[in-house]
């Protein structure tokens, strides 16, 4: 088996039963996605940083659609206006 | 504040323009609607919760976050709007049918069997419905906190619950759940 095919598996299961680590909550993960959002765009590996943040994205998929859109908006739309 | 508001507006449609493809369903005019909906939405949440900002990012992005996220709440509350959850039903994957391999279908076929039968003896109603409802018939989970009638926290708390006594179950059961082979 490939590690390809695993990790295909993996994330199959992954997504039925969750991160085995702590996480966040959605609140806590609300409050802190604009930070998680900026780290992801240095050098910083977010995910080392942030790895209850991390956790939880992966756990819950309406958190993880919030974090994708914020993080593409902001790479389109970087601070103009306010 | 019309600089904030036209911030919060951008976010809003480039939020509601992603997921457009995923809506065919919602025409133009209603996609605009709720855009502005969402600007106004969150633009009432930003000014309640400028206390909160600490500057750990730029005050943009953390404004934005508002109208993204309240966008995207909209969307999916407007694609759902009239469809009934049924919380008994459940779509079972067929994570066990894409496995390329026999080994991996046997080992797939036994672990998905294992969680059908621990849902039934682990957990209660309550987190046998969202669990069901949410992992396996995907629906959004603020979606199904409205139907409720609670909150999006309150539920990935009952989800959390429920998958860390189904993790116990299988790994009593000497099981694997990350799909590798031992």
């Amino acid at each position: 088996m490939t590690g390809q095919e695993r990790g295909d598996l993996g994330r199959e299961f992954m997504r039925m039963l969750g991160p085995a680590g702590p996480e966040l909550g959605c609140d806590e993960c609300f409050d802190q996605l604009d930070a998680y959002v900026e780290l992801e765009l240095t050098d910083v590996k977010a995910d080392l940083a942030m790895p209850a943040m991390c956790a939880h994205l992966m756990g819950c998929s309406a958190c993880r659609d919030d974090h994708d859109s914020l993080l593409a908006f902001v790479r389109t739309d970087p601070g103009k206006g306010a | 504040m019309t600089e904030l508001h036209a911030l919060l507006l951008r976010a809003a449609r480039f939020e509601i323009g992603r997921r457009r493809s995923t809506f065919p369903q919602l025409g133009g005019a209603d996609l605009d609607d709720l855009a502005w909906q969402s600007a106004d939405d969150a633009l009432i949440s930003v000014l309640r919760r400028l206390g909160d900002f600490r500057g750990d990012s730029r005050f943009t992005t953390w404004a934005a976050k508002f109208a993204t996220v309240e966008a995207g709440v909209k969307v999916r509350k407007h694609a759902w709007r009239g469809r009934e959850i049924l919380l008994p039903e459940t779509s079972w994957p067929t994570v066990a049918d894409d496995a390329p391999t026999p080994h991996q279908l046997a080992e797939a076929r036994d672990l998905l069997a294992a969680v059908r039968e621990e849902i039934d003896q682990q957990l209660t109603t309550r987190q046998r419905q969202v669990f069901v409802a949410i992992t396996l018939n995907n629906v959004p989970i603020d979606v199904l906190a409205e139907r409720l009638n609670t909150t999006r926290g309150a539920l990935y708390k009952t989800l959390h619950d429920a998958r860390r006594r189904l993790r116990a179950a299988l790994a009593d059961r000497g099981m694997d759940t990350m799909g590798r082979v031992p």
